[in-house]
């Protein structure tokens, strides 16, 4: 804009609010003075109501005593734990179900993508209806109904039913034996490492023997074989033992064994059930979207069945798939704080609930809740811009 | 075979297939017993079929409570339904807490709605362009003081007595519509080259699209107040609406980002040859045919809206879920054993036909876009 | 125009004879028939490819042109009669269906190729995977059939970053890589922009002098008059009439030759 008359050759002058890039810093000038002035007149208000409230700000409070009891973590609780232990346990209980609620949501949903384009008629009926319903009917709803109307309607405790392996499901959630390997089994594990390792140096051979004598090596059945055989093999020699210790039922609960809670696990069975059907669709569409004419090519080369769809059909579905299918395991993350509504305890109930009630501190707590998502949400789309960069087809 | 050539001096005409193509033998043996695989498929499916279907028959009308049954005899069945629970509770669930003598008001305005919605549905129905008018800007001032009450001797009606399917279909109308305006600027100013209104764009967007709505709502129920002049109260629909609105836009920007990047460069040169200006360039060439394309994408917002608004509990409203949860949790004289049940199932039929008729209507406008533009 | 064409026919013509006394026939059809469902698509096909032959296959849209040639790597099925390819008759036998495909490669009218591969991996995927070829000879395969259709410089490259020609003659290089005793193209020219077209042909030409066996569906009269040993006009998914090029083109014996002639090269 000062180059306009800094040019001997001066352009006839324009009314200045003409000029585009004035215009431009005009715009933005107002729109950004109004959102400041916005921000200060909310400022302004919050700190005012809170001094009427006789309300003090700060994150002092996460280093004082929470005193609640939380009913499921993994970290060590107790109530005399911090606000900030209590963010750690509630990132925790949302990251676990998270992790094993896309484990599921993958397997199943992947299954009935599959099914849906299944040339038989019964199985893509019963997998289209699965995905029409499931995805109609809010996740909410679905939660209340595995937990209010399916895990909560269990018999007591002491009417438990009775499941195979020493298991037993009742109200209070899905208790099995807790296996508690001895010294010894470190072996195993060892060997379960090696078997690995090893699968993957033998992946590496037999590619490079392929290479370089076109010969063919049964990779998938001899790599099941060593991870089975070398790890049975350890656990016999070295004489490893697994003791279990199994729920037994005492007075008023089970005592000892692993404990499930109904929480977990309707929250577990709603998330994965919902978002299985989202990434059925998701792997549908991305295996249409690979051109017929793609299979034709793989089958007029001689291509047989199996190498057609590992070299030639997946590789393209999965370029198609994988970036929605990101976004559907963010989605379930973020849907995992619906566990509030039934008393999960993942960091929405524990810190946006719990904690915000008894410390005042609003704003603070609903701020670190929302952190923590924006990070998930960052970190996500930080790993997809690189895998879409990675595998994005070249054109012209 | 010759080599001097060959004619054929008759033609052959076309004879049915040596197997039969149709009947249905013919469609089982493609369909269900193609391979051994296949095969084994069906006999797996139709077990899992004889397991699941026989058994929900039988919960929701084999074995069921009719809805003039009685509670008694709900409570002497052990596998059916209790449909006589929803049925008199059915004012709760779709009224709320709503004045019982005053429900024809909800019922003019629920009529009303659909009277001037479902035409702007039908692509075929002419005067678009008032009855999206009257439907954005006259209904919503007459179905308010309808509802609410307190003018020309209509008794007053506070929000905190509307509930059930009714706050449902309000909140999702209200916020969609709302979100939709805030939506659009938002993808224009994601795509502005102005950088401080790009920045506040994409950090709205962003930052919304990456917490839940239920922190969101949070955050409208507890901080809202917060925020506003001392001494000024927030009704609690309206925190509702707010949040909700504030979520929905930044997705719909998305939705309508996607629609604009799908518009041909040649269209923003063409209308700027024109000599029109920029919102003039918008309101004309671009928008028109950018939401036109996205009518399947806004839809299925809307669909996820209408399955989020039952998380409005937060802020204290009862929609139609948790008008069905309270009832199931405090209405004693109704408990049984299917009690909670059936109510979370009638909750699930109501939310399932609305969202399922909406994605066959989006369905049906993608189908019909599709073939708009080939030809 | 018509005078190289006269010259490339008659010794077209010869080789054919030469082979079809010698050797057993590359493709024989005897009186087969196929329906999609009720609709009787192919009528009483009966055809001989001798080894060595060129044949080009012209006719309307939808007269089963496609489904003729996609009958011969079966990539369709067919009802009735039988199709015998390198003296394998192909049935619902999976193992002679590979077998006959690893010997005849097919060219698509709309490229096909796989746009995750980069031009080389195109061309090695199936020497490698099918025939069991060492990656070093593969590649060294590709490379001088890449030479052959004159695009070496772009074997590192994504077909995506190619023309329409250079990526129809990476196609028939892939193809050419599994080393096909006959090729089989579907309208491989009409994808295509005009100056491009030129360039595939003059590709398809030169197998054909160096004695390829093929079956070609197109539109080009002038590569039918110049390569081919015989003309094919199918109309109604049967064969109307045949002939050597010469006769076809300036003899058509029945209405409906004629008419498509007069139509197609007005
Ligand atoms: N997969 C199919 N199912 C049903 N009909 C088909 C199919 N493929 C082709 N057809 C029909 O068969 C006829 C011949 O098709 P095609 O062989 O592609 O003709 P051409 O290649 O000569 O144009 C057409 O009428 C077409 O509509
Ligand atoms: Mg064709």
């Amino acid at each position: 804009m000062t180059a306009l008359d800094a040019g001997p050759t001066e352009a006839p002058r324009t009314f200045f609010f003409n000029d585009p890039v004035i215009r431009g810093i005009v715009y933005q000038i107002v729109v950004g003075l109004i959102l400041v002035s916005f921000i200060a007149w909310i400022i302004g208000n919050t700190a005012a109501n809170l001094a009427a409230q006789n309300k003090t700000t700060g994150f002092d409070f996460l280093w004082k005593t929470a005193g609640f009891d939380i009913s499921f973590s993994l970290l060590p609780w107790s109530r005399a734990s911090t606000y900030w232990q209590a963010f750690l346990v509630g990132i925790t209980n949302t990251l676990l179900v998270a992790f094993i609620g896309i484990v599921v949501a993958t397997i199943l949903g992947f299954t009935i993508g599959i099914a849906r384009l299944s040339s038989n008629f019964i199985i893509s009926s019963l997998a289209t209806v699965y995905v029409e319903t499931i995805r109609n009917i809010p996740l909410l709803l679905q939660l209340f109904f595995w937990y209010f109307a399916v895990l909560k309607t269990m018999p007591a405790v002491r009417d438990s039913y009775e499941l195979p392996l020493d298991s037993f499901i009742n109200q209070r959630g899905i208790f099995f034996p807790q296996p508690l390997p001895d010294a010894q089994f470190g072996f195993v594990w060892i060997g379960l490492a090696v078997a690995i390792v090893g699968v993957l140096v033998l992946r590496r051979w037999a590619r490079k023997r392929l290479e370089a004598t076109g010969q063919r090596f049964p990779v998938f059945l001899t790599s099941l074989a060593v991870l089975l055989v070398l790890p049975a093999l350890v656990w016999l020699i070295s004489g490893a033992q697994v003791a279990f210790d199994p729920p037994v039922l005492g007075r008023f609960n089970f005592e000892g064994g692993v404990q499930l809670p109904p929480e977990f696990l309707a929250l577990l069975f709603g998330l994965s059930i919902y978002t299985a059907s989202f990434i059925a669709e998701t792997v549908r569409g991305g295996i249409q979207a690979v051109n017929h004419g793609q299979t034709e090519a793989a089958q007029s080369l001689g291509l047989k069945e199996g190498d057609r769809l590992r070299l030639v059909i997946v590789p393209q579905a999965m370029r198609v798939i994988v970036p929605p299918l990101t976004s559907q395991y963010l989605n379930l993350t973020k849907n995992s704080s619906l566990g509030a509504a039934i008393g999960y305890p993942e960091l929405v109930n524990v810190f946006s609930g719990t904690a915000l009630n008894q410390t005042g501190r609003a704003i603070e707590c609903i701020a670190l809740t929302m952190l923590v998502y924006l990070i998930l949400s960052l970190l996500t789309s930080a790993i997809m811009n690189w895998y879409n960069a990675r595998v994005t087809l070249v054109e012209r | 075979m010759t080599d001097t050539g060959y004619v054929r001096s008759e033609l052959v005409a076309a004879k049915p297939a040596p197997n039969p193509t149709s009947g249905a033998v013919v469609w089982a043996k493609k369909n269900l017993f193609a391979t051994p695989m296949d095969a084994l498929l069906t006999a797996f499916g139709v077990l899992f079929l004889l397991w699941v279907v026989p058994p929900f028959f039988n919960f929701v009308l084999g074995h069921a409570v009719g809805p003039m049954g009685t509670v008694e005899e709900c409570r002497a069945i052990t596998a059916g339904a209790c449909w006589a629970y929803v049925y008199n509770e059915m004012e709760f669930f779709i009224y709320g807490f709503y004045d019982i003598p005053q429900l024809w008001r909800p019922n003019i305005v629920f009529a009303l709605g659909a009277l001037l919605f479902v035409p702007l549905l039908i692509p075929k129905l002419p005067f678009k362009r008032i009855n999206a008018l009257l439907f954005l800007f006259v209904y919503p001032v007459v179905a308010y003081f309808l509802l609410a009450g307190g003018v020309f001797g209509l008794s007053e009606m506070p929000t905190e007595k509307w509930g059930g399917l009714l706050v449902t279909l309000i909140i999702s109308v209200v916020g969609i519509t709302l979100a939709f305006p805030l939506g659009i600027v938002l993808a224009l100013g994601r795509q502005s080259t102005l950088p401080v209104i790009k920045t506040i764009c994409v950090t709205f967007i962003e930052l919304i699209r990456s917490v839940p709505l239920i922190t969101i709502l949070f955050m409208a129920s507890i901080m809202l107040p917060l925020f506003m002049p001392q001494g000024m109260t927030v009704d609690k629909l309206l925190r509702a609406l707010v949040g909700v609105t504030l979520f929905t836009s930044a997705y719909l920007a998305e939705v309508v980002r996607g629609g604009l990047q799908a518009i041909p460069r040649g269209q923003y040169e063409a209308a700027a040859s024109l000599g029109l200006g920029y919102w003039q360039r918008m309101y004309f060439i671009i928008l028109p045919q950018a939401l036109k394309h996205v009518i399947p994408g806004i839809v299925n917002s809307f669909i996820a809206l209408f399955k989020d608004t039952s998380l409005v509990y937060i802020v204290g409203m009862k929609d139609l879920l948790e008008a069905v949860k309270t009832k199931n949790d405090s209405a004693l004289e109704w408990q049984s054993a299917n009690t909670a049940t059936t109510g979370y199932l009638f909750a699930a039929i109501v939310f399932w036909a609305f969202c399922f008729s909406m994605s066959r209507y989006s369905m049906f406008m993608e189908r019909r876009l599709n073939t708009g533009h080939k030809r | 125009m018509s005078e190289p064409s006269q010259t490339t026919a008659a010794s077209g013509q010869a080789t054919r004879q030469d082979k079809a006394t010698s050797t057993k026939p590359a493709i024989e059809i005897i009186g087969m028939h196929k329906w999609y469902g009720d609709f009787h698509v192919l009528r009483d096909i009966n055809l001989t490819v001798g080894d060595g032959e060129r044949i080009v296959i012209a006719g309307p849209s939808g007269s089963g042109k496609s489904t003729l040639i996609r009958c011969v790597n079966r990539l369709e099925e067919h009802q009735e009669g039988q199709i015998i390819v390198n003296g394998v008759e192909l049935t619902a036998d999976l193992k002679r269906i590979d077998e006959v495909r690893r010997e005849v490669g097919m060219v698509f009218q709309h490229f096909n190729l796989f746009p995750h591969l980069t031009i080389l991996q195109n061309l090695t995927l199936a020497p490698i995977w099918v025939r069991g070829t060492p990656k070093a000879a593969a590649e060294a395969t590709a490379m001088h059939y890449l030479e052959r259709v004159k695009i070496p410089e772009q074997a590192n490259k994504f077909p995506g970053q190619l023309s329409g020609g250079q990526q129809q003659r990476v196609a028939i290089a892939r193809s050419l890589c599994m080393q096909p005793r006959i090729m089989l193209f579907d309208e491989p020219t009409s994808a295509l922009d005009p100056e491009m077209v030129k360039e595939v042909l003059d590709v398809m030409i030169s197998l054909a002098e160096e004695g390829m066996t093929m079956i070609c569906v197109t539109h080009e009269m002038g590569f039918a008059r110049q390569v081919a040993d015989r003309v094919i006009f199918m109309d109604q998914g049967q064969i109307i009439e045949q002939n050597e090029p010469e006769q076809f083109f300036s003899n058509p014996q029945h209405e409906r030759t004629k008419l498509f002639l007069s139509q197609i090269l007005h």
